[in-house]
C-alpha cells in the first residue's frame, strides 16, 4: 500500500516523542534535575530528549579537553615561591606550536645578562591558537597545560586576545582542580625522575668517594 | 596511434608493468633512480600514449591522484600521477612527466582520464603548469586576478615570514605582535603588475559562462537574451550547499543542461602551510581538512609519514585507531545520512536522530583525545594517548554535570547494542518512505565505468557496484587481519548511495565487534612505543599513502629533502575529486534533484577546497 513507509516512520518518531514522557515518569519527574538522571541522558543508554539545557546544565569537560593553553604558577601558599612559574623559557612549546601563536622573551640577569630560566615575557595570541594541545604534550616540566574554559567570547578581538604573561597564569591547585587524575599521575612521574636524578646524583658521589 | 592491433599480454607481463611499459616505449620511459624515488618517468610528449597503454594494456583504470612539485633547484616541474586498478589488489603504479619551469606545460590527460580535469586545473592554478589539451584550464581555486601561482617554491604569501617553521622571531626574543599590523587590511592582497581593481572587468566569470555554451548580453537588455535556456547560480551561499560552494546550471526549461561547479572560497592553500610546517605540525591541520573525520585523516597523514620514517605501530595502537577511524566513519555515514534528508526538505527530525547517535561517538572522540571534531588524536608510531577510563570529567563551572561512563562499557553498549538498533531503526524510519524513495530512485545515475573514470572513490563508488576498498585493495593498519565485506550496491543512483551507507554503518560495527575483545586483551599494552620526538626528520624520498576516508580515498604525497619539513606535501582530498562526475549525474535532471545528488556525494568543503 502507498504511504505505509510515511507512517510506520511516523511511527518512530511518535515512539521518540512518547519515549521523552515515558523517561520522565520513569525518573520521578526529575529528568531535568538530578545528577544520576543526567548521567543516564548522556549515555548510550539514553531514550527520548538528548538535548543539554545550556547554560544552566553544561556537560562537565573530559580532563583531556583542550581549550587555550595556561602556564602553570605556584600556588600562593608554596613555602619557597609563591606565584613562580614552572616554565623555564626553554622554548619547545613555541618551537612544536603548529601555528606559532606562542611568543617567548627568554629571560636573562640584568647584571650578568646571562640567560635564567623564567621568562620576562610569554605570550598568547589566542585568536591564531588552533588548540591542538601540543605545547602542553611536548612541554618538559609540565609547565603548560590546555584550559578548559571554553566561554571566553569578548567584545574586542584586536588586544583582549593577546594573551599575556599575567592573563595566562594559574596557579597549580587550579590545573590539579580540572584534571585530577592527570595531575596526579604527573606529579608521581616528577617525583619518579627526582629520586632517580638524586639516586644518580649520590652514586655519583659515592663513585667519587671512591675514587678518593 | 598505432596501425596494427596490440599484442596480446601474457600475465606475467601484467605482474611486472613497469618493464611492460619499459619495452613497449623503450625511448620515452626510464626508471625514476633518484634516491627514494619510484615510478617511471615517462617523456611529455609521449606522455598520453604511455597513459593509454597503462589504461588499455595493464589495467589501470583509475587515476588515483595527480600530484605536482616544484623541483626549483633542477629548475623543472614534475607531474607525478598515480593510477590504480579496481581489479587488482595493489599499491598504485606512479609514473612522471617532467616539464622546465621556464615554459611549464605538459599534454593533459583528460581524453585518458576525465577524473584528471579538476587536478589538472589544480595544478595550473596553483603551479601554473599549462595542459595542452584541457577543455576547460581555468583557474579552480585563486581568483583570476591572482598574482602568481602560490605553490611554486619562489612564491611567498603576504603574510610570510620565513621558508620553515619554526619561526626565528618566537623564542628566545619573541615580542609579540600581530601579522595584520605588519600586513594591514588593504596591503595584504597581491595583485599583478599594472593591475588596477577599479578597471578591472572579471573575465573569469565571462569565461565560466561561456564554456556552458550560454550566449550572454553584451549590453543590458533583455532581448539579448536567449529565451531558451537560462544560467542560475546555486550558492555560494545555499543552505543545500554544506558550505561555501557555488554551481552554475545551465537549464533549458527546468531540466539541466550543463553544470559547472565552482570552487574555492573556502581556499586557504593547505599545501603551502603544509610546506612550511614540520611533520609534526601537520597533524593538527589534517583534521580540518574533512572536519568530520578528523580522526580517520590523522590515520591517512600517520601511516604516510610513518612508512617514510619506516616506523613500527604497536598492536594496541593499531586497534585503537581502527576503532577511531571506523567510528568515525559510522558517525560521518549518519550526517551524510542525515543531511541529505535536510536537503530534501525532511527538516530536521532525521538529521537529529542521526547526530544524536553521532555526540556519543563524538563523546568519546572528546574523553580520547581533547577534542570532539578537531581530533589531533594520532601521531608517528601510536596514538597521543590511551583510551581514557571513562568518559565525562570533573564538574567545575557552575551548571556542570558531571556523568562517570566506563569507557570500555561506553564502547560495547554502544557497538554492540545502540548503534545496531539506532542504523536499523534509521533504515526503518527512511529506507522505504515512499517521499525519498521517488526522489532518490533513478536519479543521478552513475555508471561503473563513468565512476571510475571519473576517479570517484568511496562510497559513491561503491554504490556504482564497483567493490573498491582500499581497506582491501591496499591494505594498511590491521585491516587484513580483520573480516569484513566489501559492500557494494548495483544500480548507481542517489537511492542506492544512500543504501550502501547504511550497509557500510553496518560493515564497521562487524569490523568493531571484532576490535573490542583485543582491546581488551591488550589493556595497559603500550599505545605510542618509542621516543616522542616533537623534531622528526624524514628520510629523503618520495611516498604516496592513502586511505579509506568516509567518503573516499584520502592520499598524501609527500617528498622529502631530509629537513624536518616536507618539501612537498600534497592531498588527494576525495570530495573534491568525486565532483568531477558532479556535472554527469546532474544532467538530464532538475534543479531540486541537484541538491539529492550533491547531498548523496557527501562533499565537505573544508576538503574539497582545501
Amino acid at each position: 500500500m502507498y504511504g505505509l513507509g510515511i507512517l510506520r516512520g511516523l511511527g518512530i518518531t511518535l515512539r521518540h516523542f512518547v519515549e521523552t514522557y515515558v523517561e520522565d515518569i520513569k525518573a520521578g519527574f526529575r529528568h531535568y534535575g538530578a545528577d544520576e538522571v543526567f548521567s543516564m541522558r548522556q549515555s548510550p543508554q539514553a531514550k527520548g530528549l538528548f538535548t543539554v539545557e545550556y547554560p544552566e546544565e553544561k556537560i562537565a569537560v573530559p580532563e583531556r579537553f583542550r581549550y587555550i593553553p595556561f602556564l602553570v604558577v605556584n600556588d600562593d601558599d608554596h613555602p619557597d615561591a609563591p606565584g613562580e612559574p614552572w616554565c623555564t623559557s626553554c622554548g619547545i612549546c613555541a618551537k612544536v606550536c603548529p601555528p606559532q601563536c606562542i611568543w617567548i622573551v627568554r629571560g636573562s640577569d640584568p647584571e650578568t645578562g646571562r640567560p635564567v630560566p623564567k621568562p620576562e615575557a610569554f605570550t598568547i595570541d589566542i585568536d591564531i591558537c588552533m588548540n591542538c594541545g601540543y605545547c602542553a604534550e611536548y612541554c618538559p616540566f609540565d609547565a603548560i597545560k590546555m584550559d578548559h574554559d571554553y566561554e571566553i567570547a569578548s567584545y574586542d578581538r584586536t588586544t583582549a586576545h593577546l594573551y599575556d604573561y599575567d592573563k595566562l597564569a594559574k596557579p597549580l591547585s587550579y590545573w590539579q582542580r580540572i584534571a585530577p587524575t592527570r595531575a596526579e599521575a604527573e606529579r608521581l612521574e616528577r617525583e619518579a625522575k627526582e629520586a632517580a636524578k638524586a639516586a644518580r646524583a649520590k652514586g655519583k658521589q659515592q663513585g667519587l668517594d671512591i675514587v678518593r | 596511434m598505432t596501425e596494427t592491433l596490440p599484442e596480446p599480454v601474457s600475465r606475467s607481463v601484467l605482474s611486472d608493468p613497469t618493464r611492460f611499459l619499459q619495452e613497449k616505449f623503450s625511448d620515452a620511459v626510464r626508471l625514476d633512480e633518484r634516491e627514494g624515488y619510484s615510478g617511471l618517468i615517462v617523456d611529455s610528449d609521449r606522455l598520453v600514449e604511455v597513459a593509454q597503454s597503462l589504461r588499455d594494456d595493464l589495467g589501470f583504470n583509475m587515476l588515483a591522484g595527480a600530484s605536482y612539485v616544484d623541483y626549483l633547484e633542477d629548475d623543472f616541474f614534475e607531474m607525478v600521477y598515480h593510477v590504480s586498478s579496481t581489479h587488482r589488489v595493489s599499491p598504485p603504479m606512479v609514473f612522471k612527466a617532467q616539464t622546465p619551469r621556464s615554459e611549464a606545460s605538459l599534454p593533459s590527460l583528460v581524453t585518458v582520464w576525465p577524473g584528471a580535469d579538476f587536478q589538472e586545473r589544480e595544478a595550473w592554478d596553483l603551479m601554473g603548469i599549462r595542459f595542452d589539451g584541457h577543455p576547460d584550464l581555468r583557474r579552480i581555486f585563486m581568483w583570476e586576478g591572482f598574482d602568481g601561482y602560490p605553490l611554486r617554491k619562489d612564491w611567498r604569501e603576504p603574510y610570510y615570514e620565513e621558508e620553515q617553521k619554526p619561526f626565528g622571531s618566537r623564542w628566545p626574543d619573541g615580542h609579540a605582535g600581530r601579522a595584520e599590523d605588519r600586513a594591514p587590511y588593504g596591503m595584504n592582497v597581491q595583485y599583478p603588475g599594472g593591475f588596477s581593481l577599479d578597471e578591472w572587468e572579471p573575465e573569469g566569470e565571462e569565461a565560466l559562462y561561456e564554456r556552458l555554451d550560454t550566449p550572454l548580453a553584451k549590453e543590458p537588455g533583455i532581448h539579448r537574451i536567449k529565451t531558451g535556456e537560462l544560467v542560475v547560480n546555486l550558492g555560494p551561499q545555499h543552505p543545500s550547499t554544506h558550505g561555501v560552494f557555488r554551481m552554475v546550471v545551465t537549464l533549458n526549461g527546468e531540466t539541466i543542461t550543463r553544470l559547472k561547479p565552482v570552487f574555492g572560497y573556502l581556499h586557504r592553500n593547505h599545501e603551502k602551510i603544509g610546506e612550511r610546517n614540520t611533520y609534526l605540525q601537520n597533524m593538527p591541520y589534517t583534521d580540518r581538512l574533512d572536519y568530520f573525520n578528523s580522526m580517520s585523516n590523522n590515520l591517512a597523514y600517520a601511516i604516510t609519514v610513518e612508512k617514510m620514517l619506516g616506523q613500527e605501530v604497536s598492536e594496541r595502537a593499531e586497534l585503537i585507531r581502527v576503532l577511531m577511524a571506523e567510528l568515525s566513519r559510522i558517525q560521518n555515514h549518519y550526517a551524510a545520512i542525515g543531511f541529505l534528508l535536510n536537503d530534501l526538505g525532511a527538516f530536521f527530525t532525521p538529521v537529529l536522530y542521526a547526530l544524536k547517535e553521532r555526540e556519543l561517538i563524538l563523546d568519546l572522540f572528546e574523553a580520547s583525545s581533547g577534542s570532539r571534531m578537531m581530533c589531533n588524536y594520532m601521531r608517528f608510531g601510536g596514538c597521543a594517548y590511551d583510551l581514557p577510563p571513562h568518559i565525562g570529567g570533573p564538574a567545575i563551572r557552575p551548571g556542570d554535570r558531571d556523568r562517570v561512563l566506563d569507557t570500555m562499557a561506553f564502547i560495547e553498549d554502544l557497538v554492540y547494542e545502540r548503534l545496531p538498533r539506532a542504523t536499523d531503526e534509521i533504515d526503518r524510519l527512511l529506507s522505504e518512505n515512499e517521499v525519498l524513495v521517488t526522489r532518490l530512485k533513478g536519479v543521478g545515475v552513475l555508471p561503473p565505468e563513468r565512476a571510475i573514470a571519473h576517479s570517484i572513490t568511496g562510497p559513491v563508488l561503491r554504490a556504482s557496484g564497483v567493490p573498491y576498498d582500499l581497506r582491501r585493495m591496499d591494505p594498511y593498519s590491521i585491516y587484513n587481519e580483520l573480516d569484513f565485506k566489501v559492500v557494494t550496491r548495483e544500480n548507481g543512483d542517489a537511492y542506492d548511495r544512500y543504501l550502501i551507507r547504511l550497509d557500510e554503518i553496518r560493515e564497521s560495527l562487524r569490523i568493531l565487534e571484532q576490535v573490542i575483545p583485543r582491546l581488551h586483551a591488550t589493556e595497559g599494552e603500550e599505545f605510542w612505543p618509542g621516543k616522542r620526538a616533537y623534531n622528526i626528520r624524514v628520510p629523503e624520498g618520495e611516498h604516496y599513502g592513502h586511505a579509506e576516508n568516509p567518503k573516499g580515498e584520502l592520499g598524501f604525497y609527500l617528498v622529502s629533502d631530509g629537513s624536518a619539513n616536507p618539501y612537498r606535501y600534497h592531498v588527494r582530498a576525495p570530495s573534491f575529486i568525486n565532483l568531477s562526475a558532479l556535472e554527469e549525474m546532474c544532467i538530464g535532471h532538475t534543479v531540486a534533484d541537484i541538491v539529492v545528488v550533491l547531498g548523496s556525494i557527501d562533499i565537505v568543503l573544508g576538503e574539497v577546497d582545501r
